[in-house]
């Protein structure tokens, strides 16, 4: 029995702590993705898109990458600097899409303080 | 916002994908993981070369010198913009190496709250040189337009 064939509904991924987010953390994000949105000039929060790339590691320390159909996420609340993300998921239903076994994952990235800043959803193969 | 908004096509960009800059991207998010950053991981593991992670595509379009000038040209001050929402439906991955072309259109446009909230639907289409699809993107803008509120 492989791995994924374990896999059913309620099981959770292993959590992804993030450190703290410094300035430097968005500098860097800002000059690698060339989102220079004027929201975040002054860095006081973080690029959403960071918080999705946090997200993204999640799955993809979950699953090889090829193996992710769909994946996204709502903005809730923004990130200040400082913030200590915290990303999850967990499997929500597994059904059977165009001759593969999929799993539809609910995402979500918590602070510490327990404010959700994104929820989201993705669907994998299984 | 004019409803004549949907529809429009906004400027393609288009990127070379290079290692460089996947690694850059890599150290941003924190990825530790070499398939990320090391062509010979990358390789071991059965890709071309080092895969462009999930998120990265939405870096195409922001290729733009002029990223908000879209935005702008609609009368809509960017500082009151906020990203609302954000999906990806993958067909390939793309790899180092690759060139590829985001071609942005608008898609739908509406409002809440009697205006004070409005909202732009844009879905943009990730395709490689020779037309292959590696990924649909579809962005939720939202724009706060504070007076309009009662």
């Amino acid at each position: 029995m492989t791995w994924t064939q374990q896999i059913e509904v309620g099981t959770e991924l292993p959590a992804l702590k993030i450190g703290t987010i410094s300035r430097t953390t968005l500098t860097l994000f800002a000059g690698a993705s060339g989102d220079h949105n004027p929201m975040h000039m002054g860095d006081v929060f973080a690029h959403g898109m960071l918080s999705m790339g946090y997200l993204g590691r999640l799955l993809t320390d979950w699953v090889p990458q090829q193996r992710i159909r769909s994946y996204r996420v709502r903005f809730a609340a923004i990130t200040p600097v400082l913030g200590q993300p915290t990303a999850t998921g967990r499997v929500v239903s597994i059904d059977e899409v165009d001759g593969e076994r999929r799993a539809t994952l609910e995402l979500a990235v918590t602070l510490v303080d327990g404010t959700v800043t994104l929820t989201g959803d993705a669907v994998v193969a299984l | 916002l004019d409803p004549a908004f949907v529809g429009t096509e906004l400027p393609a960009t288009t990127l070379t994908v290079d290692a460089g800059r996947l690694r850059f991207f890599a150290k941003a998010i924190g990825e530790t993981s070499p398939l990320y950053t090391d062509v010979d991981a990358a390789k071991a593991a059965g890709y071309a070369d080092l895969p462009v992670p999930p998120t990265f595509l939405f870096a195409i379009e922001l290729e733009n010198p002029d990223q908000f000038g879209w935005v702008a040209d609609q009368g809509i001050d960017p500082r009151f913009v906020l990203h609302g929402e954000q999906s990806f439906t993958y067909h390939s991955i793309a790899h180092a190496g690759d060139t590829l072309t985001a071609t942005p259109r608008i898609v739908d446009v509406y409002s809440k709250k009697g205006g004070a909230l409005e909202f732009i639907v844009k879905n943009t289409a990730v395709t490689r040189a020779d037309g292959s699809a590696v990924a649909d993107l579809e962005t939720v803008i939202v724009v706060r337009n504070p007076e309009s509120a009662q």
